[in-house]
Formats: C-alpha cells, structure tokens, sequence
C-alpha cells in the first residue's frame, strides 16, 4: 500500500462519515465476516468482481422481484470511489447490482482501497473510457437515498435509509 | 401596466405572500446559506466555473454537430433518438412509444423540460396514466398545483400542509404528520405504482455525445427506479444538454448540487449509458429471478428544440442555453424568496433566467408577466455556475417587451413628463426601434434624470408638491407611483453648485487627482454624502474635481430602456474622456453606477471605452481602502469612540463586485465594530419599491434585512446605495447615513 493511497482512503472514510456511511476495512480473507456482521436478513447480492472476495452464506444471489421486495440487505460491488466527496461508484451489472443496492433498506457496498482516487477529476480520468468501450452504466453514490420534499431530511426516499462500505485491500 | 392590472397584479403577489412566502422564505434562504458554505470549500471553485462555462460555450456553438454524433452514439448502442421539433412534435412521439408498447402506465422522474411540453396531460388523454415519483412532484400531482421552485417543486408547502393534503386524499389509518411519515407512506404508494409501469421517463442533466452516455443528478433514488424497473426508458431532453464528452460531466457534478440546494454532492449521480445492461424487473412475475434470460429494453432518447435552436440565433439570449437548471439564481434572489415560482415564473421556469427560457420558448408576453420582478441586483451573476449574465437577459427582454408594449393611449402624459422617452433621443444609434414605447411607470423612472433637474431647480416646492396628498394620489392613479412612499427629497443646492461655489480649496500639487462623479443621487438628493466624499478625499492628500456630468444611464437601463441607457454611456463617456486622458481617477458615490462602468457598459460601449473606464473606475470606499494602503494617514479621519459600533448594509451590486470587503476594511480602521447584514438585497432595489405593484413585495423583501438591522443594535446604521437608503429610511423610521458620512473629517 503506498502512502498516497492510505492519505485518499483516510479522507474518503472521513467524508463518507460525515454522510453516516460507516467502512469497516478488513484483509481480503476477512470480508466474508465482515459482510456478514452488517447483514440482516433476508438479504441479496451480486457475486463480487474479485478473487478470494466472496459473499457470506445466506446472502443470495440471482433474487426473482419477490426476493428483492422482501430483502432488507443488499451487497453489491463498488469499482471505484472519490476520496473528497465520499463516494463511491456503483456499476450496473447484468447480475442486478442496480436493483440489489436500490430496493433495500441497508445497502452494504464492498471496495478495493486500491480503487480509491483522491477527486473527481481523477475519478472521470478512470470512468470514461468504460463509458465509451464498455458502454457502461453507473450511479455515483454519496451516502443513503434522501428527500427533505415533505418539510425535512429524511433518510430513505426510495432507495436505502443505511449503508455502509466493507474495504479490502 | 393600466391601473387595474397594477392592482390585479399586487392582489396576486399579497396572496402568494401570506399563503407561500413563509415556506419559501425558509427554504430558499437555507439553499442559498448552502451554497455559500459549500462553494466556499472548493478550492478551486472559480476554475470549475469557467471550466464548465467553456465547456457550455463550446457545445451550443457546435450543438448541430454534437447532437448528430449523440444519435449517431445512442443508435449504435442500440437506443434511439428522436428530435422533436416542438412540443406537441415530441408528445406525438412519446404517446406512440407507449402506444407501441402497449402501455397503460409510465413513472416518471423529476424533469423541468417534460414540465414544459406538458407531456403529462397529453398521455393521460392518450389513455395512459402518469405518475410523478418524485416525492415533491407527487405531491403536486395529488394536489393539481405547478412547480414554484425548479429544483424543489413544492418548496412552497409546509409540512404540515402536505400532511393535510395526504391525510384529506388518502385517508390513511393513522392520520399522517411527521416528515418521516410522509416520506415513508409516499415511498410505499409510488413504489406500487412502479411496480406496475410499463414505461419509465426521465429527463437527462447532461448527455454526452462521445458515449451516449445521460448524467442524472437525484437524491432519492426514484429515477434509479424508474430507469431499472419497466423495459423501456424514455429520456426527454432539450437539445441545449448535450456536452462534447463524458469527461466534461466533472465540472458540473461538482458544480450543480453546491450551486442549488448548497449539497456538495446529491446522494445520487446517475450515469446511465442506455439501454442499460441492468436487468428489468418484473413484478408480475414475481418468482422468476432477474437474471433469467437476456437483458432486453428499449431506449428513446427525445431531443426537444421548442425554440432553443432559435435561441442559439439570438446573440442576447443564447446564454440562457448555458443554464443547468441548478436554481442558484432562484434562491440567492431577494423577490423570489419572498413569493416564490408562483409569481416569479412563467409557464414552466422560475427565477431570474426564466425570463430567458419563458421569452424563447413561449414568447414575449409570457416573460412579460413576470420579467419586471428581476430588479437587476446582480447577485445571481456571481452564484450563477457558468456565469450567465441573468439581469442583462432581464433588461434585453424588457427592452423588448417594451418595444412591443401598448400603452401609446398616454403619450400625451408622457410628453410632459419624460421628453426624452426611449426611441427619440437624435443621438441614439438605435433610434426608433419597433412600434411600441415603454409604458408611462418605466418611462417616468428611466428618465430619473430628467425628473432630478426639474425637481431640484424647483425644491423645495416640487418636493412639497410632489409629496402632497393630490400629487400622490395623480402619480399612483397615472404612473403607479405607490403613494406609501415618499419621494426622493430633491436639493435646491446640487453637489456641483456646492463644490463650484464653496470657499475652501483642496491640497495643493496633490500626488493623485480625481473626478467625483456627481451621480444623479448624490447631485440632487443626497448631496451630504457628496461633500462628505470630497472633505475625506481631500483630507487624504487627493486632489478633487466635481465637474457637471451626464447621468450614467442606469435609470432607463433598469426599465429596460437600452437605447436611451446606451445614449447615456456615450456622453458620459465623451464627458469624461478629457480626465481619462490627464491620468485622473474616477471615483463614484453610487455603487449601481460603478457598476454600470464595470459591467454594464461592456454591453453599451465599444471595447477600448468600456474597459479604461472600468480600469479607472473606483467605489468610493474602495478608493479611500487604497489610499490607507498606500500611506494615508487614517488619524486624518473621523474615527470611532470607544466600543462605537455600526450595523452596515452594503449595496447588492457592490457585493456582487466584491467591494464590501474595502468598506468594511475602512471602517474597522476607523476603529468601529462593524456588523453586515446577510439580505441579499434591500428590496427597493432602485425604482421597484417604489411601483405601486411591488410595494408589498418590496417591503416584504425589506423585512428581513429591517429585523436584521434592528437586532444589532448598533450605534449607526450605514448604507451604500441610495435606494437602500430609502428602504432602511422607510423600514426604521430613520434614514442611514453613507459609510463616508461616518469617517469624513469635520468641516
């Protein structure tokens, strides 16, 4: 881990704080549990991009509407995320991410540190490309789904009142 | 304005007062504090700025062939563009997708532009039904109300109010009352309701043509929904949004939510490249999972013209294409956040740049309606994102409605009263343009200067006359003149009789000199602050001229009166010139004439005038901060008694050219403890307060910086701008003194 990195990951988790989204950083072989402690069930997921990152047990994956309906969690990939704003990217899979961190409650969203970048003009340097090659499609999230329409701040409009970040190296 | 309309029109803005400017007041304040902390944690705000104002320049310049590589992107990823000439163009369209489809329900996220093809009641009436998932938007919805806000379309309704309307409508179990309430019962009904769609519309941000791909800026989550759920999308754009590349989304990602409602981000930004490879999710198949099968959707890009391209046409409203909807110019305005959309809106858009957008896409006599509510206090320019010059588009769109007024059935008034009405001045370039003249209210107000010569050559009787009980009445009943106010009290002695004929004289070889220029405030009315000015100046080591001078033109300007406004530039100018030219300074009194030589006149003079004049050109205080700065010794002043304190209101305009700063430096030198005032604007904003139509607004507006005044307690009040001074006169009972009134030395 390079220092330069360590300095990004330390002002993304103090920004994402300040927007309630707690990281619990772990080794790669301690994400499993890690994940699972924020899990509560019933819970969904799409499979992780990486190797020796997996979801835990109970977290299922390829949810019908139903199960998305009746999910409280959802764990899906994060593929990059800007350190000065405290967010992060959340790719559109053909696997359901979108819908697996939209429909929930607590959406838990898992990072490589490595992926941290410091702003945002770094961030649009790593994305665009994915835009124009692989014709991606993604949500630039920053903390919980929110709404101040009926008269003041409420977490959980129509997407997720809690979320929360695992990071591994 | 006939004296029915006048009064029609005051009716209207007292209702929307009492009924929604509380709630406006409120949040549109809050937004605009926002945006103040928020941009002031971007190192590098002033850089985005002009970053994301080329990028905007650059893309309406080449929009023709930006939006044909954007189809050309979107079809080769299997989307599908459509441009739409106009609105009913468009809505046939998007009432075929459904029809195709087979639709008999679409969602729909928050989007102005669908707002303004009102593409709502023409699906409705094609059979499908359209529900608004925005949560404010909904609530609009249920209650058959417009948009008063364009980021925050139900800013105008309280909690409470929104509790009453749900409880009334859908008569839930438990009455509902807290926000969380309301938030989760409306997220339940519309998360049915989507369940349930057959088509999802949206709006789009921003597309870039590079990679098709659609920036959404959201905080809910609805557009997400409405995006993932139904198999076909229907994106509804202007053609103004498209970008060069998908890289030029930075800047405004940055920009947009701290500009509006002073987020530094919004929960969600949206960067869709569609038909997206997110699977649909059917609700009537509830247990076959997502993932079953191949991802098929549909993509519909419309692209809307509706008059943007006739917009990129016209060299004064083409800015208005620069626009990101963000609503910075909404919430820092003084008058909208007293009443809001409601008044300060046109058929779709609200705030200061609807003017541009109501007048190109509707027409004149729409921005008509409202386009006198922007008094041209340029706070907007600096919270605008990308800079838009919004109170030049005002003054254009003024000028022409002006054009295209009727109110000739009282020229013969007119003769008497402003024998220099726009369109008649010999020496005006643009002579006689159009049919029309300004109505009798901007003609007596635009020709200040006029009215200022007659009145001082005859004061204090035409004081008496003017501010007697029939005079008041005549000038209500003709000019709507608002007889609550009293009118500026003029001088039998001007500034320049005074200096001419005093005895004293100022330094001798002095190392700086300069013109005080006689503004037509300081000159006729407030001519205390006038040698005030000269007794600092001269104490300070400068030497002094108050010769005659033309007005500066700002009166008519503000009226929209361009022609009479730029004849006035040009003799200024030329008046001038010989002191230009003897290396003096100018120095100015009132900040809205400092900041016609700054800004101004940049649109009404050539180039090498406007930009000698502006680099020679001081507010007074600022002269006399640069003065201290250089060696002046301040002890030649008036400075303050122990613990004396002022409460100062600086002039919007002199905010906005940063130059509150160098008064409050002077005064704080002079010993004093300063207090400012966060209003925006006082509210008279120059002749506005005094319109029969606008009084209640105006001290509605004055309100707010009035408690704030009061609350100081402080020793002195101050004030800049003659029209400040009015307003706080009016409101306190007891006008304030200009800062230099203070810190002159004694007689």
């Amino acid at each position: 881990m390079t220092a330069a990195s360590s300095e990004a990951y330390d002002q993304f988790a103090a920004t994402a704080a300040e927007y309630g989204v707690e990281l619990t950083r772990v080794p790669a072989d301690e994400a499993t549990e890690a994940i699972a402690d924020l899990t509560e069930d019933p819970a969904v997921g799409t499979p992780l991009p990486w190797d020796g990152v997996g979801l835990p047990e109970g977290v299922s994956t390829d949810p019908t509407p139903a199960a998305l309906d009746g999910a409280v969690t959802g764990v899906t990939g994060a593929t990059l995320a800007v350190a000065d704003y405290g967010s992060v990217f959340l790719p559109g899979t053909p696997a359901g991410a979108e819908p697996v961190s939209l429909f929930v409650d607590r959406h838990v969203f898992v990072l490589r540190e490595r992926d941290v970048v410091p702003d945002m003009p770094a961030a649009f340097d790593r994305l665009g490309d994915r835009f124009r090659e692989e014709r991606a499609s993604g949500i630039l999230a920053t903390g919980p789904s929110a709404t101040a329409d009926m008269g003041a701040l409420v977490q959980g409009a129509h997407g997720p009142k809690a979320v929360y970040g695992v990071v591994v190296p | 304005m006939s004296l029915d309309s006048r009064e029609a029109k005051a009716a209207r803005i007292r209702h929307l007062l009492e009924t929604e400017g509380d709630a406006i007041a409120e949040n549109t304040r809050g937004f605009n504090q926002g945006r103040y902390d928020s941009v002031a944690d971007l190192a590098d705000y002033e850089e985005l700025r002009d970053e994301a104002r080329a990028i905007k320049e650059d893309a309406i310049e080449r929009l023709p062939e930006l939006v044909a590589e954007l189809t050309e992107t979107v079809e080769a990823n299997g989307g599908t563009v459509y441009v739409a000439e106009d609105a009913a163009d468009a809505n046939r369209y998007i009432a075929d997708v459904c029809e195709g489809g087979g639709a008999d329900r679409a969602v729909k996220s928050k989007s102005m532009t669908s707002e303004e093809i009102e593409v709502n009641e023409h699906l409705e009436a094609r059979g499908v039904d359209v529900v608004e998932t925005d949560l404010g938007e909904w609530v609009l919805q249920v209650a058959d109300e417009t948009p008063s806000h364009i980021v925050a379309p139900a800013i105008h309704r309280s909690r409470e109010s929104i509790a009453d309307l749900f409880n009334e409508r859908f008569d839930p179990e438990d009455p509902l009352e807290t926000a969380e309430e309301l938030t989760m019962f409306a997220r339940e009904q519309l998360l049915d309701r989507i369940k349930g769609a057959d088509v999802g519309m949206t709006g789009a941000n921003f597309l870039a043509a590079d990679s098709g791909t659609m920036m959404l800026v959201t905080s809910e989550g609805n557009a997400r929904k409405t995006v993932t759920v139904p198999d076909t999308h229907v994106a509804v754009a202007g053609v103004e949004k498209v970008v060069p590349g998908v890289e030029d989304f930075q800047p405004f990602v940055e920009l947009i939510g701290r500009s509006g409602t002073g987020q530094d981000i919004t929960s969600y930004i949206s960067l869709l490249t569609p038909p997206v490879q997110s699977p649909t999710v059917d609700f009537d198949d509830p247990d076959t999972p997502i993932t079953d099968g191949e991802v098929e959707r549909d993509f519909h890009l419309v692209l809307i013209d509706n008059g943007r391209m006739a917009m990129r046409e016209d060299d004064e409203l083409r800015e208005t294409l620069y626009c990101i909807r963000c609503s910075a110019c909404s919430n820092t305005c003084a008058n909208f956040q007293s009443v809001g959309g409601h008044a300060f809106g046109g058929e779709t858009y609200s705030g200061g740049i609807a003017t541009g957008w109501e007048a190109g896409i509707e027409g004149l006599d729409t921005a008509a309606e409202f386009n006198d509510l922007c008094t041209g206090c340029s706070r907007c320019v600096e919270a605008c994102p990308v800079n838009i010059d919004i109170p030049w588009i005002n003054t254009v769109v003024r000028d022409r409605v002006n054009r295209g007024g009727d109110d000739g059935n009282l020229d013969f008034l007119v003769d008497g009263l402003s024998p220099d009405a726009e369109g008649e001045e010999g020496s005006v370039g643009e002579g006689r343009g159009g049919d029309g003249t300004p109505d009798l209210q901007k003609r007596l107000f635009g020709n200040f200067e006029t009215l200022a010569k007659v009145g001082s050559a005859t004061a204090p009787l035409s004081n008496w006359a003017a501010n007697a009980g029939p005079s008041k009445r005549l000038l209500e009943r003709v000019a709507g003149v608002d007889s609550r106010r009293d009118l500026p009290a003029f001088q039998r002695r001007t500034l320049v009789d005074w200096f001419r004929q005093r005895d004293a004289s100022g330094p001798t070889d002095p190392d700086r000199r300069v013109v005080l220029y006689p503004d037509l405030y300081t000159n006729y009315t407030l001519v205390e602050r006038g040698k005030a000015a000269v007794r600092t100046l001269e104490a300070l080591g400068v030497g002094v001229e108050v010769p005659a001078m033309p007005g500066s033109g700002r009166p008519p300007l503000s009226q929209g009166m361009i022609a009479t406004a730029r004849g006035k530039a040009e003799s200024l100018c030329e008046a001038l010139d010989p002191y230009l030219d003897a290396n003096y300074d100018v120095v100015v009194v009132e900040p809205s004439d400092l900041a016609m030589f700054r800004e101004d006149y940049a649109k009404l003079l050539p180039g090498d005038d406007h930009e000698r004049l502006a680099a020679n050109s001081y507010e007074l205080l600022e002269y006399v901060y640069g003065l201290l700065e250089h060696g002046a010794d301040v002890d030649a002043l008036s400075t303050a008694g122990d613990g004396e304190s002022v409460a100062y209101h600086s002039h919007c305009q002199q905010r906005t050219m940063r130059l509150e700063e160098h008064t409050l430096a002077v005064l704080t030198e002079c010993g004093y403890d300063v207090t400012t005032s966060d209003a925006e604007c006082c509210g008279m904003a120059g002749s506005f307060g005094y319109k029969e139509q606008y009084y209640e607004l105006a001290m509605d507006v004055g309100e707010n910086l009035g408690d704030q005044l009061r609350e100081t307690g402080a020793d002195h009040v101050l004030a800049s701008g003659t029209s400040c001074t009015e307003q706080i006169g009016d409101l306190l009972g007891d006008e304030p003194l200009h800062p230099v009134e203070l810190i002159a030395p004694e007689h």
